[in-house]
Order: C-alpha cells, then sequence, then structure tokens
C-alpha cells in the first residue's frame, strides 16, 4: 500500500516534469510559396500536446511561408532558412538540419504530416536519434500516448513511447486545422548547416493539375472504382463533383486499371480522407478502400451490386446502374 | 551491383477480415492465414527482375521473426531470390519488434553480406508503419529512394520516380541505396510448383539480433487494442430524388 502510493507520487513528480519539459518542434511542409494544408492539422495536434511550439520551415525561399506561419496562434518561434540544397525536399538534406536544431533546443516532441513528405522524414531522423518514430497518429492520450490505427484502420491502437524525444507524424484528417491569425511568434533565419550532399539529386516534379480542390482537405469527396469501366467514363464524376465543388478520388481497382492517376488513390495505400460527404461510384469497398474513407462523417455509395460491401459503412446507399444515377444526380443539382 | 537484400515479412493475408482479441492485447493471429507482405513480394519481384536483367549477382531474402517467418522466405525463395537469411526472433520478442530493431538488424547484414542495394516494401500492412526503408537508410547513411513506382540503373546510380502526394517525382540516387517499393513498380509472380520444390534446397541462413549484436529491447509499449468504432447502419434509398432530400436534410447540399 505505502509502496503504491510512493509509486503514484513519483509518477505524478514524472508527469510534472514533462510538462514542464515539453516543446515541439513542427517540420513545415511547402513548396515555398505555400504552406500545405497538413500542416495546419499538426499546428493543432502540437497544441494538444502543449509545451512550447517552434515551427522550422525550410526551402530554397520559403520566407514568405515563414512570415505567413508565424501568424499561427500558440505559436511561440518560427526557424527557416534557405539553401539550393533543400531543393526537393529530400530527408537526406533536410535530416542534417534538423538534427542540428534539435542539439542546440533539445525538443521533446518532432512533429510533421503524415504525407509522403513526412513519412520520408521523419524515421530517417528517428534513426539518426535512435528513438522509435510513430506514424500517422489519430489522437493523442498523453505527451508520450498516441492512438493510430493498425490492418488498414480495422483495429485501433493505443501506445506508449519510452524514448525521451517523441518523432510522430500526424494524420492531417484527425485534427482540426488550425487557422493562421492570432499569432505573433519571432522569426528567427537559422544557418542552413551541413545541407549538402552528393548522394541524392532531386530531378523534377510532374503535379497532376486541377482545379478541383485538394484531395485530403476537400470538404466532399466522389470517388469512382472499377464499375466507371474506363478513363472516359470519369467525365461523369468530374461533372459532379464540379456541381458540389468536390475532389475526385479512386479506388485502387479504378488506378491500377489506369483510369486515373495514382495520386488519386484513396485507401491504405495511398490517401487517407475524411470529408464531411463522401460519394463512392462503383466501388465494392473492399478493405484496403475502406481504410481511406471510413471516417467521412456522410457516405454514399452508389452501385448495382446489392451485395456490395460499401453498402454495409454507406449512410445511404442507392442499388443502381451508375450510368444512369451519376448523370441523373449531377442533373438534378443544376 | 554485386549484391541485393530485399526484406521480406510474414503478415496476416491481406484479405482476412481482423479480429481483435477480446483482451485487447492485439489481433487474433493463430489459426489465421498469413502470407508475404504485398509490398514485399513487389520489392522480390524487383530485385529477381534486376538479376535477370544481369544489374545484380545475388539477391538475398531476409526475414526477422519467429518459426514461421520462414515460410516468407521459402516464397521469395521460389519466386528467385538465392539464398534467405532467417534472422530469429521469439515469439514473445517479436510483438514488440519495431522498425528500429529491423533497421538496426538491416543495417547490419548490409556491412556483413556486402550488399549494395537494399529494397523492401513501403509498408507492413499489419503495423501500417511505413518507416524501416527510411530508417535503414538513416542508420547506414545511405540515400534512400521511398515509395519507388519506376527504379532505372545507370553506373553507380539509380534514378527512381516516386508516388507522391500530387503527382510523380523523379530522383537520382547514387549507390549503395535503399529502395521501398510503392504497388505500381511491378506485377509479381507467382511461384511455379517447380520452383516451389527447387526452393526447399536453397540455403537459408539462420541468425539472432543478439549474434548482430542488436538490442531488440522494446521502444513502445502497447497499452491496448481495439475495435473501431461501427457505424450506424445506413439506408438504401430508392431513388436519386431521396437520396437528395437525405443529403440536404444533413446540410450537405
Amino acid at each position: 500500500m505505502l509502496a503504491a502510493s510512493f509509486k503514484l507520487l513519483l509518477n505524478a513528480k514524472r508527469v510534472n516534469s514533462l510538462t514542464r519539459l515539453k516543446s515541439t518542434l513542427v517540420i513545415a511542409e511547402h513548396n515555398n510559396e505555400v504552406l500545405s494544408s497538413i500542416t495546419y492539422n499538426v499546428l493543432s495536434a502540437a497544441k494538444q500536446i502543449g509545451g512550447e511550439i517552434t515551427i522550422l520551415v525550410a526551402g530554397t525561399k520559403c520566407d514568405g511561408v515563414a512570415k505567413a506561419i508565424s501568424n499561427a496562434n500558440g505559436v511561440n518561434k518560427v526557424l527557416f532558412t534557405n539553401s539550393e540544397a533543400f531543393k526537393g525536399f529530400t530527408p537526406e538534406t533536410l535530416t542534417p538540419l534538423i538534427l542540428a536544431m534539435h542539439n542546440q533546443n533539445k525538443y521533446s516532441h518532432i512533429l510533421a504530416g503524415a504525407s509522403a513528405f513526412g513519412k520520408s522524414l521523419l524515421p530517417r531522423v528517428a534513426a539518426k536519434l535512435d528513438v522509435s518514430p510513430v506514424s500517422d497518429i489519430i489522437g493523442i492520450k498523453g505527451p508520450d500516448t498516441f492512438i493510430r490505427t493498425i490492418y488498414a484502420g480495422n483495429a485501433i491502437q493505443t501506445i506508449k513511447v519510452k524514448d525521451n524525444v517523441k518523432v510522430v507524424s500526424v494524420r492531417g484528417t484527425s485534427f482540426e486545422p488550425l487557422p493562421l491569425e492570432g499569432g505573433n511568434a519571432t522569426c528567427e533565419l537559422v544557418p542552413p548547416g551541413d545541407c549538402k550532399t552528393n548522394l541524392v539529386e532531386f530531378i523534377k516534379q510532374e503535379i497532376s493539375k486541377s482545379d478541383r480542390p485538394e484531395l485530403t482537405s476537400a470538404k466532399v469527396v466522389v470517388s469512382g472504382g472499377r464499375g466507371l469501366k474506363s478513363g472516359e467514363n470519369f467525365k461523369l464524376l468530374y461533372s459532379l463533383a464540379d456541381k458540389l465543388n468536390a475532389a475526385v478520388g479512386a479506388s485502387r481497382a479504378a488506378v491500377d486499371a489506369g483510369y486515373v492517376p495514382n495520386d488519386l488513390q484513396v485507401g491504405q495505400t495511398g490517401k487517407i480522407v475524411a470529408p464531411d460527404l463522401y460519394i463512392a461510384v462503383g466501388i465494392s469497398g473492399a478493405i484496403q478502400h475502406l481504410a481511406g474513407m471510413k471516417d467521412s462523417k456522410t457516405i454514399v455509395a452508389i452501385n448495382k451490386d446489392p451485395e456490395a460491401p460499401i453498402f454495409q459503412v454507406a449512410d445511404y446507399g442507392l442499388v443502381e446502374d451508375l450510368f444512369k444515377a451519376v448523370p441523373e444526380f449531377t442533373n438534378k443539382l443544376k | 551491383m554485386a549484391r541485393v537484400l530485399v526484406g521480406v515479412k510474414r503478415v496476416i493475408d491481406y484479405a482476412v477480415k481482423i479480429r481483435v482479441k477480446p483482451d485487447k492485447t492485439g489481433v487474433v493471429t493463430d489459426g489465421v492465414k498469413h502470407s508475404m507482405n504485398p509490398f514485399d513480394e513487389i520489392a522480390v519481384e524487383e530485385a529477381i527482375r534486376m538479376k535477370e536483367k544481369k544489374l545484380v549477382q545475388e539477391v538475398i531474402a531476409v526475414t526477422c521473426g519467429p518459426t514461421q517467418a520462414q515460410d516468407a522466405l521459402r516464397t521469395a525463395l521460389a519466386m528467385g531470390a538465392d539464398r534467405g537469411i532467417h534472422v530469429e526472433v521469439l515469439p514473445a520478442e517479436y510483438e514488440t519488434l519495431q522498425p528500429i530493431h529491423v533497421s538496426k538488424i538491416f543495417a547490419k547484414l548490409a556491412k556483413n553480406e556486402k550488399a549494395d542495394l537494399i529494397i523492401v516494401g513501403k509498408q507492413a500492412i499489419d503495423d501500417d508503419n511505413n518507416q524501416t526503408a527510411q530508417m535503414i537508410a538513416g542508420n547506414l547513411d545511405w540515400p534512400v529512394g521511398t515509395f519507388c513506382s519506376k527504379i532505372e540503373h545507370g553506373n553507380g546510380e539509380l534514378t527512381i520516380t516516386r508516388e507522391i502526394d500530387g503527382g510523380l517525382e523523379t530522383l537520382r540516387l547514387k549507390t549503395p541505396a535503399i529502395l521501398s517499393t510503392d504497388l505500381r513498380l511491378n506485377e509479381p509472380r507467382y511461384a511455379t510448383l517447380p520452383n516451389i520444390m527447387k526452393a526447399k534446397k536453397k540455403p537459408i541462413k539462420k541468425i539472432s539480433p543478439k549474434d548482430l549484436g542488436i538490442d531488440i529491447s522494446p521502444r513502445i509499449e502497447v497499452i491496448s487494442v481495439e475495435e473501431p468504432p461501427i457505424r450506424q447502419a445506413g439506408s438504401i434509398v430508392p431513388d436519386v430524388d431521396t437520396l437528395i432530400a437525405k443529403l440536404k436534410e444533413r446540410g450537405h447540399l
């Protein structure tokens, strides 16, 4: 009994010292002109952890981005640096910079969004710090206790990190974006340090151009699957999406069949979305796909197969031929 | 290039609907169909294609796990890998084996086996971590090409196309390097029966993390594993008009 209460006391003391020492470094994701929307979600996660928040902005010409993010409420400091070496934002060049910042300031948490950028970068940083990183968290229970999904979202895992530095990537759709207002963080230009490398050379990027909202942050998503039968038929979805100001997504089947480019794929191995409204058209609803969209607020399924598993998660199901239902839906929205 | 290490993991088959244990310690794995992690099949296929093009001499498949993990190695050997290394981890320790441990094991093996290239899947479909390739690269200070959908070979370098959020990106990496595979990289072959038989004769070296000097004590404690919230049952609407009306009711339109 005595021993137990003593242990409790000790624990309480440790929690206190943790609270005092919490300081988070958020790695901003941007293209030298604008911040990626996921960074706003990461800031919200950082606020939940508590303690001081520092943002690191590294790029080839990122002064504007640094200034913009210094307006975020609750941010203490923005560190920014420019170097041609950061072209392409490769982990090989960014990791030494992050390590240098960490060595100076000893952060308790290093956070980034669980995007292609964050996923590529953070585990390398963690390896250099000899700590076990945590991927794609959906919730924060304490400074060292996080919630994430495993098995394509079919189980929820709560984990406690024993390492002293927590390197964590954040699922954007699980945290509200923090608005860039009301803050006045100091911006500090830091040296890029020893960031040059001959290990990797950035050649080019081919970004799919679209006027539609970005898939992972859109309020409405219209997705197509194998049932669309061809890339040509995806036009039906684009028309519907335009009416709804929606982003267009796809199942892996539609991507593999070449109907649409890979970056539209929603699922365990593609993007994870959680819009207000998700309309699945001609998608059966394989485990892999559901992993990417089942946290949507309202799910609509349009499929002619009444047995399709998608109907088990859909709030509203329409058992009808999509080639009839989708044009009718689009027309009636006029 | 002389030698490629390919990482393979035995996981619950991708088509299985998993069940969470009632005591919330994990998911049920006993008596459940397992197979090679789909991303690893793509990694093995790519390594074998490199060998067939005479770009590499030897393909070594590596797995970390309990005795059953050898299944994944045998599959890799049947697909065409030359030999296997089984880093044996006791079942109790395997529960808390993390990419940090696996990446250290791979980094050590890369040195021991004098590998020029390491190919692993971009993520295992059980823990969904997406960390191992990046961490091996960090340990070795080698460049990494994550989420590869195309790999072109040059002299002492690789030109890779990666799948990124907005589209595609091309990087040139100096070898030795680490690559992680995305689904679009290739279509893995099926192992034929004669090749499965032949694979039984291919050597598998057994080694322990301790032999490699790697500490695999847990860095992360799993507090609980639970079922995700179940969605409220929905309804089937008779026509488009009703659908529109329902969506208006909910304020979506």
